[in-house]
C-alpha cells in the first residue's frame, strides 16, 4: 500500500534519502523525475503516488506520468507521452494530459516544458554560431616549457647580441654616412697608405743613414740634384717619424688631425719630385710637435 | 644482520666526523632502514664527493699553474647548442634551391618591393584589458597598423575583406584568462599562416628603465639564428611585417632573436657612442613565441594543410633537437 505520508516521513525529514542532496540553506532532490529539483513534500516522487514530470530526449519533449494503480508494477509505472513540438499545441497536449490534475503539478509541468524548450532554442542558436575551443593544458609540460624558456633566455645574452649585431652593421656600413666615426673605413684606408709608406721607409732607411753622417763636400760639388734630394729625404723621414709618432696614439681626433695634414703632406709628397718640388719647398710646414716621452713603439692591437 | 653491522661500523665513524670516512664496497646507503641515520649518511656521502671533487680541481689548477704557457688549452664547455643535433635542413648560406625557393615564395613580392605592409591587428572574443593595451602597444611598434575589435566575427569572413582592402598581414591575439597566449600571423593574400604560443609579456608601464615612447620611425629589424628551412621561412615571415627602409634617424631596432626555438621580442632604441660601443635602451612591449603550427594556405583550422606541426610525443622527447 502506498503511505505517501509515512514515506515522505521518514526520507524528507527523518532517515536517509540517497536522492537528497543537503546545502546550507536548501535541498535538493537529485531523482530524475523530480520535476522541480528540490526535495520538498509536493516535489518528491517517491511520497507522491500521482506525479508528473517533463524531460526531454534528443531534443524530443516527453510527458511522464504516473498513477497510483500502477503502484505494483515499476517496470510500467511511468506513461510517456511524446510532446507536439510546437509550443503552444503542447501546452494543450499537457492540460489535456493532466486535466483533473492537482494545480501544482500541472502549473509546475507547463513551467519545466517552458524553460526546456528555451535551452533547446538556446543550443541550436549556439551550434550555428563559432565555438570557442577549449583545450585542455598539461601542467607537467606548460612546468617544462617554462623552465626551458627561463634556461633560453639566459642562454640568448640578448643585449649582448643586439650591440654585437649593431656594431656590425655600421661596421659594413649599412648607415652610410650618418654617423661620424667612419674611422673604420678611414682605419682601413690608412692602414692601407701605412703600409705602402713603411716598404718606402724601409728603402730610405738606408738612406738614411747617411742623413746622420757628417760628411764634408766643397761648395762647387753641391749640385742642384742633390740637394732636391736631400729636401725630399727630410720631407720624407719627417713624415715617417710623424707616421710612427701617431701611431702610438690612441685620441682619434688628435690622430685625425695629424692624419689629415699627413695625408696632406703625403699626397704632396707623391708629387713629381723635380722642379716644382723647389717651389714646394716655399709652403708653410705645419709640424705638431709634442713633448712626449719616448713611448715604446707598439702598433695597437 | 647487515644493518647492525652498518651501524657498529657508522658509530665509531661518528665520533671523528672530520677525517674522510671509508665505506666498504658493498655498502649502499639505501640498504639503512633507520630513515635519519640514512639521510645522515647520504649526507656524508656527499660530502666525501664533493671534496674528492674540490681536491681534484685543485690539483688540475696547480698543474696548469706550474705549466704556464705550455698548458694544454681549457676545454670548451658543452652547452645546449654546441650539443644540438644536426638538423638536415639547415640552410647553407650559398644554397641555390633555398635562393631559388625564397625568390618565388609568397614573400617574393614584398623583398622584391613590391608591396608594402600593411597589418591587421585584432584579438579573440571579449578582449580583457591587458590584451587591449598589449594590441595597442604593438600598433605603436609595427608602422602601418591598425588595431579592430573582433565583435563575434568569423576570420573566415574577415579574410576576403582584409584583402579587399589590401591588408597584407593579419595578426590575431588569442586571450586566455585575462592574458594574451596566442598569436596567430596570417600572411594575407594566400600566404602561410603561424600560430605561436606566447608567454611572458611585458607592457611598457612593466619595464624597468625604459625610454619614452617608441616615434612612428620605421625600424629595423634584427634576425637572429633562424638556421632551419622553418626558420629561415619564419624568419622571412617576420621581416615582412616592417617596410622596407628602416629609418635611421629614428635609432629603433626591433629584434627577433631565436633561441632553443624560443623566440624572443625586443625593441630598443639604440645609441653609437663610438665606433665600439653601442647603448641600447629598453622601449616597447617584449614577449617571446614558440611555433606551435605552420599551414600552407590562410587560416583554415578544418580543412587547411599544415606544412609543419609542433608534435609533444615526437619532437620534446630531445633535449638537444631544435626545430627553428
Amino acid at each position: 500500500m502506498q503511505h505517501d505520508d509515512v514515506i515522505w516521513d521518514i526520507i524528507g525529514n527523518k532517515q536517509f534519502c540517497s536522492f537528497k542532496v543537503k546545502t546550507k540553506t536548501q535541498n535538493f532532490c537529485r531523482n530524475e523525475y523530480n520535476i522541480t529539483g528540490l526535495c520538498t513534500r509536493s516535489a518528491c516522487p517517491l511520497a507522491n503516488s500521482q506525479y508528473a514530470t517533463v524531460r526531454e530526449e534528443k531534443g524530443q519533449c516527453y510527458l511522464y506520468m504516473k498513477v497510483i494503480e500502477r503502484a505494483a508494477f515499476p517496470a510500467r509505472m511511468w506513461e510517456k507521452v511524446k510532446l507536439s513540438k510546437n509550443y503552444e499545441k503542447a501546452l494543450e497536449q499537457i492540460d489535456e494530459n493532466l486535466i483533473y490534475w492537482p494545480r501544482f503539478i500541472r502549473h509546475k509541468c507547463k513551467q519545466r516544458f517552458t524553460k526546456i524548450t528555451q535551452y533547446l532554442i538556446r543550443i541550436r542558436k549556439l551550434t550555428l554560431k563559432r565555438r570557442r575551443k577549449i583545450v585542455p593544458l598539461s601542467r607537467k609540460v606548460e612546468r617544462r616549457e617554462k623552465r626551458r624558456e627561463e634556461k633560453a633566455l639566459i642562454a640568448a645574452q640578448l643585449d649582448n647580441a643586439i650591440e654585437k649585431e649593431l656594431l656590425e652593421r655600421l661596421k659594413q656600413g649599412t648607415y652610410g654616412d650618418i654617423y661620424n666615426f667612419p674611422v673604420h673605413a678611414f682605419d682601413k684606408a690608412l692602414e692601407n697608405q701605412e703600409e705602402e709608406s713603411e716598404t718606402d721607409s724601409e728603402n730610405e732607411a738606408e738612406d738614411d743613414e747617411d742623413v746622420g753622417k757628417k760628411e764634408f763636400v766643397a761648395e762647387d760639388d753641391v749640385e742642384e740634384s742633390d740637394l732636391s734630394d736631400f729636401e725630399d729625404m727630410d720631407k720624407l723621414k719627417g713624415s715617417s717619424d710623424e707616421e710612427e709618432s701617431s701611431e702610438d696614439e690612441d685620441e682619434s681626433e688628435e690622430e685625425m688631425e695629424m692624419e689629415q695634414t699627413e695625408t696632406q703632406r703625403k699626397s704632396k709628397g707623391k708629387a713629381p719630385l723635380k722642379g716644382p718640388v723647389r717651389r714646394k719647398r716655399a709652403y708653410v710646414e705645419i709640424e705638431y710637435e709634442q713633448e712626449r716621452e719616448p713611448t715604446p713603439k707598439a702598433r695597437g692591437t | 644482520m647487515e644493518s647492525s653491522v652498518n651501524q657498529n661500523e657508522a658509530k665509531p665513524e661518528s665520533v671523528d666526523s672530520a677525517s674522510a670516512p671509508v665505506f666498504p664496497p658493498t655498502f649502499s646507503v639505501s640498504e639503512i632502514k633507520n630513515k635519519q641515520r640514512r639521510h645522515l649518511m647520504f649526507m656524508r656521502l656527499k660530502q666525501e664527493k664533493r671534496r674528492e671533487k674540490l681536491s681534484l680541481k685543485k690539483k688540475r689548477r696547480k698543474e696548469r699553474e706550474a705549466l704556464g704557457d705550455e698548458a694544454p688549452p681549457k676545454p670548451v664547455p658543452k652547452t645546449i647548442e654546441n650539443q644540438r643535433v644536426y638538423d638536415e635542413t639547415t640552410v647553407d648560406p650559398e644554397d641555390e634551391e633555398v635562393a631559388f625557393d625564397e625568390g618565388t615564395d609568397e614573400f617574393s613580392a614584398y623583398f622584391n618591393r613590391l608591396t608594402n605592409p600593411k597589418v591587421l591587428i585584432t584579438t579573440s572574443d571579449r578582449p580583457r584589458g591587458r590584451t587591449v593595451r598589449f594590441c595597442q602597444q604593438l600598433a605603436t611598434i609595427i608602422p602601418d597598423s591598425h588595431v579592430y575589435y573582433r565583435r563575434g566575427l568569423a576570420l573566415k569572413r574577415i579574410i576576403p575583406q582584409c584583402i579587399a582592402r589590401g591588408f597584407t598581414y593579419l595578426i590575431v591575439i588569442n586571450e586566455d584568462r585575462k592574458v594574451p597566449n596566442g598569436l596567430v600571423l596570417c600572411h594575407l593574400p594566400d600566404g602561410p599562416t603561424a600560430h605561436f604560443k606566447v608567454s611572458s609579456v611585458r607592457l611598457r608601464k612593466e619595464m624597468k628603465r625604459r625610454g619614452k615612447d617608441p616615434t612612428k620611425h620605421t625600424p629595423e629589424v634584427i634576425l637572429n639564428n633562424f638556421t632551419t628551412r622553418l626558420g629561415h621561412s619564419i624568419g622571412r615571415m617576420f621581416a615582412a611585417l616592417f617596410p622596407h627602409d628602416p629609418e635611421f634617424v629614428g635609432r629603433q631596432v626591433a629584434t627577433f632573436h631565436n633561441q632553443r626555438d624560443f623566440i624572443f621580442f625586443r625593441f630598443h632604441r639604440y645609441i653609437f657612442k663610438n665606433e665600439k660601443r653601442v647603448g641600447i635602451q629598453e622601449l616597447g612591449p617584449r614577449f617571446t613565441l614558440k611555433l606551435r603550427s605552420l599551414q600552407k594556405g590562410t587560416f583554415d583550422s578544418k580543412f587547411g594543410e599544415y606544412e609543419w606541426v609542433h608534435k609533444r610525443h615526437e619532437m620534446d622527447t630531445s633535449r638537444r633537437k631544435f626545430h627553428l
